[in-house]
């Protein structure tokens, strides 16, 4: 089964594609995490088993497949029918039959189960027409979904190890680099340092040995891109990491993966010892003498550690604290010695990249910023999940022409790029092309792609708020400005959120802000007052608000918030007392409801619910008598 | 040697001499807090940060920590600044809302300028300003019996899991490095008792005094090779001895022709 030379290589890639053309019919599911938690695998074994029963890999050639993350988590459990490309969504195992009916006579789909645009509200069939996938470019995420990531001969099949052929037998490890410098590569975990410079310094510091490490750490609230690439496509990871390795002379590597990705750990392993009996991987790859070898290194989970001195002190062994560093990993990195930590998807990137050429990958994207980038939409848009575009693709296409635009259509309010370090853009900057400059010119920043989407119903204190929640618990603490700084700003934040905002405090604020952000010794302390800082500079008169007029003008403070029914648009429904936590409304059926104000816990459950819009939220200081159950 | 100019004055110092030796070599002050001559600079107190720029870096500053960044040949360091005096301020007043009743900690603070924190005082004073010099030293001489716990704003100094640590020496190194007494020890005749952990005594075989722990003993012995025996004397008994010799010796050479 070991590969040894290119021409053992072609061939084994025409045998396994040879086996993936007699699947003539392919029925993916998608089993990443998220469909999942949605019941994916139960689909999987009801249409595995229900095309054995009838025999249909026999008969017709149909085969099930379960794939990484399609993307699409919103409509989750996943099932794609190859190569007709016809998607189903939110599928459930006692669907297999009619699936698989429809698939076999190639007539149709089962209408019932395809999306739905929500405008035209028609059904789409097939894959590529919907809009979420149709507006994607994928490269890092290029056989995600389309390849099961436990056979690595499926992966050949799609492509994969082409680029590290191409790497290892006609380039030279300079000549490597030069074409990821083509490319344009910049690191995907968010800082976007220029690939081809780590990779040079590494090649060329003194010391041995090297190291090439993925973090794999991704720990942003609502970002799951890596993840994905890990559990969906591993063999994307290892391809960059033996080119990468080849490149700057490193024999040995780590994937760095947080504890909780547990399927991506499992799915890296079985494919680390696929590719080292395939030749790929280990001793002499693949016949050309070099040699190159991996080790998963699994995190516990902590935020910090995706830091990258943080996460080499981890995987030598030592507490996960951030190191003041004044040298580059590149010339003492791991155990001191020269190393090029790269993202996941910096290293999904690379195989593509060698395979299709520096210039291909640097065609997409704008002016410094090359090629693709992934991103994990959520919050509050219609279609969430895992997209990959163009970089400066603008944020209004991404959230409204994949997105599917603002859930429930209520306005939009912002959006938060880059995780805690990040920021949130407002809907002035809708139309900013997505790049690393441009976002940081805005105040925010790339980050692992994280994009949380926000409504009206939505206040940008508790959001800044909500973010330090975070960070408190995951700085490590070991610098005073990251560990008192972000204590004192969290109190500060109480205070406004509470209705015991200081005139001055704003100034406060600010100041702790630059004294964090001088004075921190890594970026998490560095970047975290970033929330506060783009909100303060974008939502500065929600700010004013809390602390001048003690109101939280999108009606999200509890302290500061109550609520009414407007008794013209009442129609007696009752949702809202169904809906309501506290048992705080009554109301006949068909007759006028209201809130009793004392009962009241201002969740907003009701606001929500109402189908006639007759909730209506107001400032508890503006109007104390009612707010404090004077009225009814 | 390599010649750097701070805050306007030239100083030549030898390479690899970090900024902080530098500035003070230059006759200026620097306060800190987690600096240790005996041990390795760690950067957590960041009370010791100043700007650094360079003639060709076109007006543009860093902030970076003295204790931990190389002196740099050609390197222009200016150690007051606004905005590294602003940053200090910041830092001393929020280790001041941490430890408000800490002595040092409001000398420090005073001394840049904040008399009283304009932070939130912590609702549980401490004396601990989580500087790491017990941590440090204790991994230092090779015992590691503490550690810093838990993340973040629940930073703390503890052995493991809060028990009497296993490894723990009984040598005193942490409590007599914490710049603010925080470490709390007992001695009572032939005993002593930290971190929850009470030590026998050794006593030395000439005036009786109970001077080392067995634990401690035997780790210096095993860690340095001496005998154990070696520390059968107490440190005023050896040193009575040294002392004696020394004064036949110079005797012997007066007296010799």
């Amino acid at each position: 089964m070991r590969i040894e030379g290119k021409a053992a290589f072609e061939e084994a890639v025409r045998k396994a594609r040879e086996e993936a053309a007699s699947r003539r019919l392919e029925v993916l599911v998608c089993c990443g995490t998220g469909c999942l938690a949605n019941g994916s695998q139960k689909v999987a074994e009801a249409l595995a088993a229900e095309a054995d029963r009838r025999g249909l890999s026999a008969s017709v050639g149909l085969f099930t497949k379960k794939t990484g993350c399609h993307g699409f988590c919103e409509r989750g459990p996943l099932v794609v029918i190859q190569p007709s490309g016809t998607l189903y969504t939110r599928v459930k195992p006692e669907n297999a039959g009619e699936i698989l009916d429809k698939a076999v006579s190639g007539d149709g789909a089962v209408t019932r189960l395809l999306y739905r645009d929500p405008a035209t509200k028609k059904p789409v069939e097939k894959y590529d027409e919907v809009p979420f996938y149709k507006n994607q470019t994928r490269v890092a995420m290029r056989n995600i979904g389309k390849v099961d990531p436990a056979d690595i001969r499926d992966a050949l099949a799609h492509g994969a190890y082409r680029g590290l052929v191409r790497a290892l037998f006609d380039l030279s490890p300079e000549e490597v680099i030069a074409e990821v410098e083509k490319a344009g590569l910049r690191g995907r975990g968010g800082a976007g340092f220029p690939t081809a410079r780590k990779w040079k310094a590494a090649r060329k510091a003194p010391g041995e040995p090297k190291f090439v490490l993925c973090n794999g750490d991704e720990g942003d609230p609502g970002a799951f891109k890596d993840r994905s690439i890990m559990e969906g496509d591993p063999h994307s990871v290892l391809e960059g990491m033996v080119i990468g390795a080849y490149a700057v002379g490193a024999h040995e590597g780590y994937i760095y993966v947080r504890d909780e990705y547990p399927l991506a750990v499992v799915h890296l392993t079985l494919a680390m010892e696929q590719a080292r009996r395939w030749g790929l991987l280990g001793k002499n790859i693949l016949g050309s003498g070099f040699d190159f070898d991996i080790r998963i290194s699994r995190g516990g989970g902590a935020f910090v550690c995706g830091e990258s001195s943080a996460l080499m002190r981890s995987i030598e062994g030592k507490t996960g604290e951030p190191r003041q560093k004044y040298v580059h990993a590149t010339d003492k990195g791991l155990f001191d010695c020269p190393t090029v930590l790269n993202n996941v998807e910096t290293w999904a990137d690379v195989g593509a990249i060698l395979d299709r050429g520096g210039e291909w990958f640097a065609s997409m994207g704008t002016a410094k910023s090359k090629g693709t980038k992934a991103f994990s939409l959520v919050g509050k848009v219609k279609n969430t999940g895992l997209i990959e575009l163009p970089m400066g693709t603008t944020l209004r296409h991404i959230i409204y022409d994949i997105g599917g635009g603002i859930l429930g259509d209520r306005p939009f309010k912002a959006v938060q790029t880059g995780g805690p370090s990040g920021g949130c853009v407002p809907e002035a900057l809708l139309d900013l092309p997505v790049d690393y400059e441009k976002l940081t010119e805005a105040g925010s920043m790339m980050g692992s792609g994280g994009m949380i989407v926000m409504d009206d119903r939505t206040c940008m204190v508790d959001v800044a708020r909500y973010f330090l929640g975070f960070l408190i618990e995951e700085s490590c603490g070991k610098c005073t400005p990251c560990r008192e700084g972000l204590k004192q700003m969290k109190v500060l934040f109480d205070d406004l959120v509470a209705g015991r905002g200081r005139p001055g405090d704003i100034e406060r604020i600010e100041r702790l802000a630059e004294g964090m952000q001088l004075g921190s010794l890594c970026e998490l302390g560095k970047s975290a007052p970033n929330p506060v800082l783009s909100t303060l500079r974008y939502f500065r008169h929600e700010y004013e608000a809390h602390i001048e007029r003690k109101a939280c003008p999108a009606g999200i403070c509890r302290d500061l918030t109550a609520y009414e029914i407007v008794a013209e648009a009442c129609n007696g429904c009752g949702a809202c007392a169904k809906a309501c936590p506290a048992d705080a409304i009554t109301g006949e059926k068909k007759a006028l409801h209201v809130i009793h104000q004392g009962k009241c816990i201002s969740c907003g459950a009701c606001f929500t619910v109402c189908p006639s819009d007759a909730i209506r939220f107001f400032p508890k200081a503006e109007r104390p008598e009612a707010a404090s159950g004077g009225l009814p | 040697m390599i010649s750097l100019s701070v805050n306007g004055k030239t100083v030549r110092v030898p390479e690899g001499t970090r900024l902080l030796d530098a500035i003070r070599g230059a006759g200026f002050d620097v306060t800190t807090l987690c600096d240790h001559p005996a041990l390795e600079p760690w950067g957590g107190c960041r009370l010791c940060l100043v700007d650094v720029t360079r003639k060709e870096w076109d007006g543009w500053c860093k902030m970076v920590v003295s204790c931990m960044f190389p002196a740099e040949d050609g390197l222009v360091v200016l150690t007051d600044t606004e905005r590294v005096q602003r940053t200090r301020r910041v830092v001393a007043d929020l280790l001041l809302a941490r430890c408000p009743d800490t002595p040092l900690v409001q000398k420090v603070a005073a001394r840049l300028g904040v008399e009283r924190t304009s932070y939130a005082p912590n609702p549980e004073p401490t004396d601990c300003i989580l500087c790491a010099l017990c941590t440090r030293v204790c991994d230092h001489i090779g015992v590691s019996a503490i550690a810093s716990v838990n993340r973040g704003a629940g930073r703390e100094i503890a052995p493991p899991f809060h028990d009497a640590p296993p490894d723990c020496i009984g040598c005193l190194a942490c409590a007599e490095i914490c710049p603010t007494s925080c470490i709390p020890y007992e001695t009572s005749d032939g005993s002593r008792t930290i971190w929850g952990k009470t030590f026998e005594m050794l006593r030395c075989t000439r005036c009786g005094r109970a001077h080392v722990t067995k634990e401690e003993a035997r780790h210096f012995a095993a860690r340095t090779g001496v005998p154990e025996s070696y520390f059968d004397l107490c440190d005023a008994c050896k040193r009575e001895d040294m002392a004696k010799q020394f004064t036949r010796l110079s005797e012997g050479a007066r007296t010799s022709p």
